[in-house]
């Protein structure tokens, strides 16, 4: 990690600026929390587009004939498969099957992949991908300060993508990539996105990121949107965030998202032994959505709690959501929890307000 | 961010209006530099209602928003008047108006105020933070 006390700013921390952002740091970056109404924002979002600047996410190349056996031997997903322009979602986990972080891997040519890691992990996992691809024929070079990220997402995404690029995006599907020209701009464009919604996220150079982004914000409806409208976006959508739902104590399995890990790939991979055994085990705690019946949020951090009052589980993830009109959460439950439980309520503050348990996610498009 | 010059503020981010006022009732909310900070508030609650008593500095009531919760203290001691019904209805008024319609409650106070600060000088404290 990072001992830098300084935030960095991104490519586009003066457009940020101007137009008025709650700037705030993130990860080490100086990233907008909301330009206005952060409700606003996810109901573009929902019901037309909004646009991200993603600038602080990590870029890790992987060149060379071994890059995708580096990646399988790195990674908990099975690389080899792919097909060049294919994406997909993945962990990387420590030996002891705790997740270092989730990750996107495309693969951008024959012996090119594009690892995307979140900002708090970049030097983790590129440090990580640098010790383990030691011995594999394979570049790794972390290109994150090259390269900015922006997103457009929302059902009205691909339309308007469409007036400034001629790559054929109606047949890019969710999950791929192909790489084309963005108002003039050279790009990777990707189907894939945090937020529950159809969309794009665009790879270009530093360099280009103000011209992409003011081409794209200067399209009527299209709503600057922050890191507070894409973490209530990505909740309703159920969607693990890093440091919430996903840590290094945790595993792939309580999270719910046991199928990334691919144990039959050939050859091992790090993590293998420890993950076999904690599959088996994980009948422990698990992975729950919750609906408060009351007007207070549940927030990170709170305990659940069983008809008694006696502490059952741990919320990860709580905010009011905007398209439930009620507050939602993540929560960890303990295996002790029956699974039809209809009495549990989150503490807020020294209050038991009632929720009731649903299955993830909370929203998903029609 | 400039604030009303005649308003008086605690460093908890609530303003106090109507010091002079002859019956002793002021008015009481949260500045616009913690109502963008919170982000939209979605519940407001006070714990002493109309007759009970506050204290200076001491919590008496809860701010959320989509983002965080956070206390709310009041910036004066006295006896609560009135609460704003609009704001507990609809929280985000605050957000819009913070220092007119977002009015959170009122009170008789009993006690003279303490260190409140003026315009400027909570000027300064929010730019520092």
């Amino acid at each position: 990690m990072s001992a830098d006390p300084t935030p960095k700013k991104t490519p586009l921390y003066d457009v940020h600026a101007a137009l008025g952002a709650n700037l705030v740091d993130f990860a080490g970056h100086l990233m907008p929390l909301r330009y206005a109404s952060e409700t606003a924002e996810h109901k573009a979002v929902r019901t037309g587009a909004g646009l991200f600047d993603l600038s602080h996410m990590g870029e890790i190349f992987l060149t060379g004939p071994q890059a995708a056996a580096a990646l399988d031997h790195a990674l908990v997903g099975n690389i080899t498969p792919m097909a060049v322009g294919k994406a997909r979602y993945t962990m990387i986990c420590a030996p002891d099957g705790g997740v270092l972080d989730d990750l996107i891997v495309y693969r951008l040519a024959a012996e090119t992949y594009l690892v995307v890691a979140n900002a708090s992990n970049v030097a983790v996992v590129r440090d990580a991908l640098v010790e383990r691809a030691k011995d594999f024929e394979t570049e790794v070079d972390d290109r994150s300060d090259a390269y900015a990220l922006i997103a457009l997402q929302g059902p009205d995404a691909q339309d308007i993508l469409l007036r400034f690029t001629e790559a054929p995006l109606p047949e890019l599907k969710y999950y791929a990539i192909l790489s084309g020209t963005v108002a003039g701009v050279d790009a990777l464009i990707a189907r894939t996105g945090y937020t529950g919604e159809d969309g794009f996220e665009l790879f270009v150079a530093a360099a280009d990121a103000v011209k992409l982004w003011n081409v794209l914000a200067g399209v009527e409806g299209v709503v600057p949107s922050g890191l507070s409208a894409r973490d209530t976006l990505r909740l309703e959508a159920g969607m693990p965030l890093y440091g919430n739902e996903l840590t290094a104590e945790t595993t792939p399995f309580e999270a719910g998202l046991g199928r990334v890990v691919k144990f039959e790939k050939s050859g091992d991979f790090v993590g293998r032994d420890a993950l076999a055994a904690r599959a088996e085990a994980a009948a422990g705690r698990r992975l729950v959505g919750l609906v408060a019946r009351g007007r207070r949020a549940p927030r990170k951090g709170y305990a659940v709690v069983g008809p008694d009052g006696t502490p059952c589980g741990v919320v990860t993830s709580g905010a009011p959501s905007p398209t439930l009109g009620k507050p939602i959460a993540m929560a960890y439950l303990d295996a002790s929890v029956p699974e039809d439980t209809s009495e549990l309520a989150v503490d807020v503050r020294g209050r038991h307000e009632p929720v009731d348990v649903v299955a993830l996610p909370f929203y998903k498009r029609s | 961010m400039s604030v009303p010059e005649q308003l008086r503020y605690s460093e908890e981010h609530e303003w106090v209006a109507g010091l002079d006022n002859e019956d002793r009732i002021v008015t009481v909310g949260i500045t616009q530099h913690a109502a963008d900070a919170l982000g939209e508030i979605v519940f407001l609650e006070l714990q002493p209602g109309e007759g009970d008593t506050v204290e200076a500095g001491e919590a008496c009531g809860e701010v959320e928003s989509t983002k965080s919760v956070s206390d709310l203290y009041s910036p004066v001691s006295g006896e609560i008047t009135a609460i704003n019904a609009a704001v507990i209805d609809e929280p985000k008024v605050i957000n819009d108006d913070p220092y007119g319609e977002g009015w959170i409650f009122k009170v008789r106070i009993t006690d003279e105020p303490g260190d409140l600060l003026d315009a400027a000088a909570y000027d300064k404290l929010t730019e520092e933070s």
